[in-house]
């Protein structure tokens, strides 16, 4: 349904292009988003099966510079950032002292003391203080960028064909981070994503933002909303914020363990080394029902645990999810009940990814 | 079906459902969703039936419809027991979204307060609540 009431939502540059398209729009983060245009389930495929171009816009962007950017982020960010090589990408999770998880971020390095994190829309304000905070004393300037960027990401088997045909160059590639024009633009060509597909992210202006989506849709990329970015992730079991991860839980738990370095002292660290030591309580697992039922964000689990993410994979025709549940019922095979509405429907835990590529 | 449509033959409750009372006189209806709903809900993918000779209450949910990113419960138009569910539904849920008045009906009920009808939208009245 579409009304006429003014929307206090803010708007991505491509807003009109999704109406264009036909979009479905929703309040996602304070954000009017496209969920989807033709169909989650067909959307999904076409990224599984070709390529889609997926508005990423409403992700914030912050960037830090100056020659103490590498020591703050080395304190605020879970990964070792000294790693990270000019051009680079690297994934990581921002943590609290306690090793709750503020948000889960991907890092650029520009240049030698130049970075772009990109945040979670319904984090970024909250990363920023937090950034801002920590960086107090130091010789480092944290820049709020959320208005400076808008993000595309092409993600699918042939992605990076299309991306191809309007980059002057060739593309980076998996976890590179580097400047092109495209479509006549300047923008920043990321080799990452969130559907477990080849495929790459563009960060460009705003204004440019438009013409390089109708570009690349001629090139053949489905438009696909929200709704199929959420169940391609969930397939390849990658964390959603707010589901799979939270301020009540660490790292550890959720399975993150690779992407924390707790030798460079980042904030939180103490508490990380301690969980990973003792083990932690409570595992993320990756779990598919056996026969019918969709089990969803919070539902709960007989015998303790809760689901965090929960739907029917397209791919896999089949009720998936991630459940948090205690260490001992996390290993692949064990049975589980699921309270779903009140109807117990029987799963079992699986290897994560849940899909793979078939090749 | 991509247009929106509200048959003038049916009978509509405000939580997008709609029944069609059998013309045979048997006190029968057959009950189902509206195109606004499962246009609002996208791709149906999953339908729990209840089972024959559930009695249904009016206004109370009875049902669920799921589609990939949310679940929805069906709200009872007329309270009846049920005498038939659509069994096709379970492997072909798509037909909800495809023909919602015809092929993707959800339960036939024996109505136990024929009454109760009188409570119901017609199809310009029900159009009306979804222009607001």
């Amino acid at each position: 349904m579409t009304s006429g009431a003014p929307s206090l939502l803010r708007r991505t540059p491509l807003f009109e292009n999704h109406v264009r398209a036909g979009a479905k729009l929703v309040d996602f983060a304070g954000w009017e988003m496209p969920v989807q245009y033709e169909g989650v389930r067909q959307e999904h495929l076409a990224v599984r099966r070709s390529s889609g171009i997926f508005d990423v816009s409403h992700m914030g962007e912050i960037e830090t510079a100056g020659p103490d950017a590498l020591a703050l982020l080395q304190r605020l960010l879970s990964n070792d950032v000294s790693k990270l090589a000019i051009g680079g990408a690297q994934y990581s999770v921002l943590c609290r002292e306690d090793g709750g998880v503020i948000d889960d971020l991907f890092t650029y390095r520009l240049e030698d003391e130049r970075y772009l994190t990109v945040t979670n829309a319904s984090n970024h304000t909250g990363d920023l203080a937090w950034f801002r905070a920590n960086a107090e004393g130091m010789d480092v300037e944290v820049l709020d960028q959320i208005d400076d960027w808008a993000m595309l990401a092409v993600q699918g088997p042939l992605a990076r064909e299309v991306a191809q045909a309007v980059s002057d160059s060739p593309l980076p590639a998996r976890m590179r981070a580097e400047r092109r024009r495209m479509a006549g633009s300047d923008v920043l060509v990321c080799g990452t994503g969130y559907t477990g597909e080849e495929g790459v992210e563009v960060l460009c202006s705003p204004a440019v933002a438009p013409a390089l989506w109708d570009e690349i849709v001629r090139r053949g990329a489905t438009p696909a909303g929200l709704g199929a970015r959420d169940t391609l992730r969930l397939e390849v079991c990658f964390h959603l914020y707010g589901n799979d991860l939270s301020l009540e839980r660490g790292p550890i738990e959720a399975g993150l363990g690779w992407c924390c370095r707790e030798d460079t002292d980042f904030i939180g660290s103490g508490a990380v080394r301690a969980v990973r030591e003792r083990g932690p309580a409570e595992k993320l697992v990756a779990f598919e029902i056996q026969g019918p039922g969709i089990a969803r964000q919070g539902n709960e689990i007989a015998g303790g645990g809760i689901v965090t993410s929960g739907t029917l994979s397209p791919s896999l025709e089949v009720g998936i999810g991630m459940a948090y549940v205690p260490a001992e019922r996390a290993a692949t095979g064990t049975h589980l009940e699921i309270d779903v509405r009140g109807k117990m429907r029987p799963a079992v835990v699986k290897d994560k990814p849940l899909y793979r590529k078939a090749n | 079906m991509s247009q929106a449509s509200y048959p003038e033959d049916l009978l509509y409750h405000p939580e997008h459902d709609w029944a069609r009372i059998a013309a045979d006189d048997s006190g029968h209806a057959t009950l189902g969703v509206t195109w606004f709903a499962q246009d609002a809900l996208g791709e149906v993918v999953f339908f729990d039936p209840p089972a024959v000779g559930t009695a249904l209450v009016k206004d109370q949910a009875y049902a669920e419809v799921e589609s990939v990113k949310a679940v929805s419960d069906v709200v009872a138009p007329l309270s009846g027991e049920i005498v038939e569910v659509n069994e096709s539904l379970s492997d072909n849920p798509a037909m909800i979204n495809e023909d919602p008045y015809g092929e993707g009906w959800m339960v036939k009920v024996r109505l136990t307060d024929p009454s109760e009808t009188e409570g119901l939208l017609d199809a310009a009245a029900y159009r009306a609540t979804l222009a607001g």
